[in-house]
């Protein structure tokens, strides 16, 4: 299934592994975040009505 | 204008306002070098050029908060907002006073502190000049970092990230020059560019800088 | 005339999308849509890319890495144009989403310089022998990465959301230029090792013509890249004017 990557195996394994690193923290930082902030808006708006 | 000039210039010289402090500082960062690196005599000189360019560079960096942070605090930055003077001319004529009294001194200083890395005398001399092309450059640019973080408090260090790269075009052109003149390179080309980013940023900054006092003074 | 007429119409709607409540109806509209298809693109771009392509004759298997180097650098480097035209219509005329387009944009373009640069030091490392080798390139990619963490520490070192918004935009309208200049005195500075674009991206200079069998993937991986960007970009504009509402309300609850 893994094709051989020959000698140049932990360098495609790293660069692709700390690629999925980086953007997947930044897709949970930018997810978690804008569901933090909803909350918290919804949060004052509800405060502000009542 | 010329008045706000020499009033930043005295200020500057007079004592508590920080006038010899950027050549002591740079000659301390000279000293520092040769204990960083080693002390063999041929490698110190091949990077000489460099090393002094850097200094030069950092040393400028020290008087910038200096340049409106006072002015802000006290409350003469606004006074001068509502003088005749355009606040480009307010900071044409603070980045001309940090010049005089940063730049130029650095510029002079730098042949001399090359002897410290036996530097030839052309080395030296296109040192000075590219310095001397440069170094109002580096006022202009610090001077407008310096108007973007007046508000912040504690903006030295910030002013420093800021400012850093946009200082390496500067930093790339001028130890050019000088590292062309060391191996016996062409160097016009490097002193040419450097000339022509202190004239763009003389050109364009002023109208960035005046738009970024307004919004801190508001 | 009428065409004038017809064009300033467009005009009109266009600035209308950019009006914050509009702005928020169409892009949870459009939000989906993307994410599924930058998930699509940029799976199937990477999967073919990875498992269905030859080596390169001289790289190896390092050649696969390409799937993701020129996508993240394509990217980064128009993120930067956002931030520039996000910056400059705040400056002309107040538009709040445009500036926090620019505001979003940054720790996403941050991101994918990172990206380039990681993969970028790691693909040169068997052929150049060293992790880190300063060629025009990956330093010209370090600087912009610099110039993203400035931009974005000036944004949170500064209390007030409009002064914060002039600021920065001042600082994003300067600091391109400045990238720009950096770019061609970087490639001044050094002659460098990179082996010169493969395919036709920011240089518009294209010397080595990849064959189509690396080049479809490719083109897939950067279509989901900037798909993934656009998504990521949509998301964290929402956040910050959900941010900026917040403020404005958490501020009139302390005042009252």
């Amino acid at each position: 299934m893994m094709p051989d990557l020959g000698n140049y195996a932990v360098e495609v394994i790293s660069a692709y592994g700390l690629s999925s690193i980086v953007l997947g923290f930044l897709i949970l930082t930018s997810v978690v975040r804008n569901a933090r902030v909803k909350q918290r808006l919804a949060d004052a708006e509800a405060r502000k009505d009542a | 204008m010329i008045k706000l000039f020499w009033r930043d210039v005295t200020l500057a010289v007079r004592s508590g306002g920080g006038f010899g402090l950027a050549l002591i500082f740079f000659l301390i960062v000279v000293v520092l070098v040769p204990f960083a690196i080693g002390s063999d005599q041929i490698m110190l000189s091949k990077v000489a050029p460099g090393v002094l360019w850097l200094g030069a560079l950092l040393a400028c960096l020290l008087s910038l908060d200096r340049v409106f942070g006072l002015d802000f605090e006290d409350g003469t930055l606004d006074l001068l907002a509502t003088s005749p003077i355009p606040l480009e001319g307010v900071y044409l004529a603070k980045v001309a006073a940090h010049w005089l009294t940063t730049g130029l001194p650095l510029t002079l200083a730098a042949p001399i502190y090359g002897l410290l890395f036996n530097l030839d005398f052309e080395v030296r001399q296109l040192l000075f000049l590219s310095l001397l092309f440069g170094t109002p450059a580096l006022s202009l640019i610090g001077s407008f970092g310096s108007s973007l973080v007046l508000g912040v408090k504690r903006g030295g260090l910030l002013l420093s990230l800021l400012v850093l790269p946009l200082y390496i075009p500067t930093l790339i052109f001028g130890a050019q020059v000088a590292r062309s003149a060391a191996i016996g390179q062409n160097f016009e080309v490097p002193l040419v560019l450097i000339s022509i980013v202190s004239l763009i940023t003389l050109a364009i900054l002023p109208f960035a800088a005046a738009a970024a006092l307004r919004i801190n003074l508001r | 005339m009428a065409l004038t007429w017809k064009l300033s119409s467009y005009w009109d709607k266009f600035w209308h999308l950019a009006n914050p409540k509009v702005f928020m109806g169409w892009s949870s509209r459009l939000l989906p849509i993307i994410i599924v298809m930058a998930a699509f693109c940029l799976s199937t771009g990477l999967i073919w890319g990875f498992f269905f392509t030859p080596d390169d004759a001289r790289q190896g298997s390092t050649v696969k890495i390409i799937y993701l180097h020129v996508p993240a650098a394509l990217v980064a480097i128009n993120g930067y144009l956002l931030m520039f035209i996000g910056s400059l219509f705040w400056l002309i005329r107040r538009q709040h989403v445009s500036v926090l387009i620019a505001k979003a944009t940054a720790p996403i373009g941050m991101a994918m310089t990172a990206i380039a640069l990681l993969t970028g030091a790691i693909w040169g490392q068997p052929m150049w022998g060293t992790y880190w080798v300063w060629d025009p390139r990956l330093t010209s990619f370090f600087v912009l990465f610099l110039f993203y963490i400035g931009y974005i520490v000036l944004w949170s070192a500064i209390e007030d959301h409009d002064t914060a918004a002039d600021l920065t935009s001042i600082l994003a309208l300067v600091g391109c230029g400045f990238a720009l200049l950096s770019r061609y005195a970087v490639l001044f500075w050094s002659q460098g090792l990179h082996q010169g674009t493969t395919v036709t991206i920011s240089d518009g200079v294209q010397q080595e013509r990849i064959s189509d069998v690396f080049f479809q993937p490719l083109l897939l991986s950067m279509v989901g890249f900037c798909l993934l960007f656009l998504a990521l970009l949509l998301i964290g504009t929402r956040t910050e004017l959900r941010v900026r509402r917040l403020k404005m309300l958490e501020l009139r609850e302390q005042m009252l």
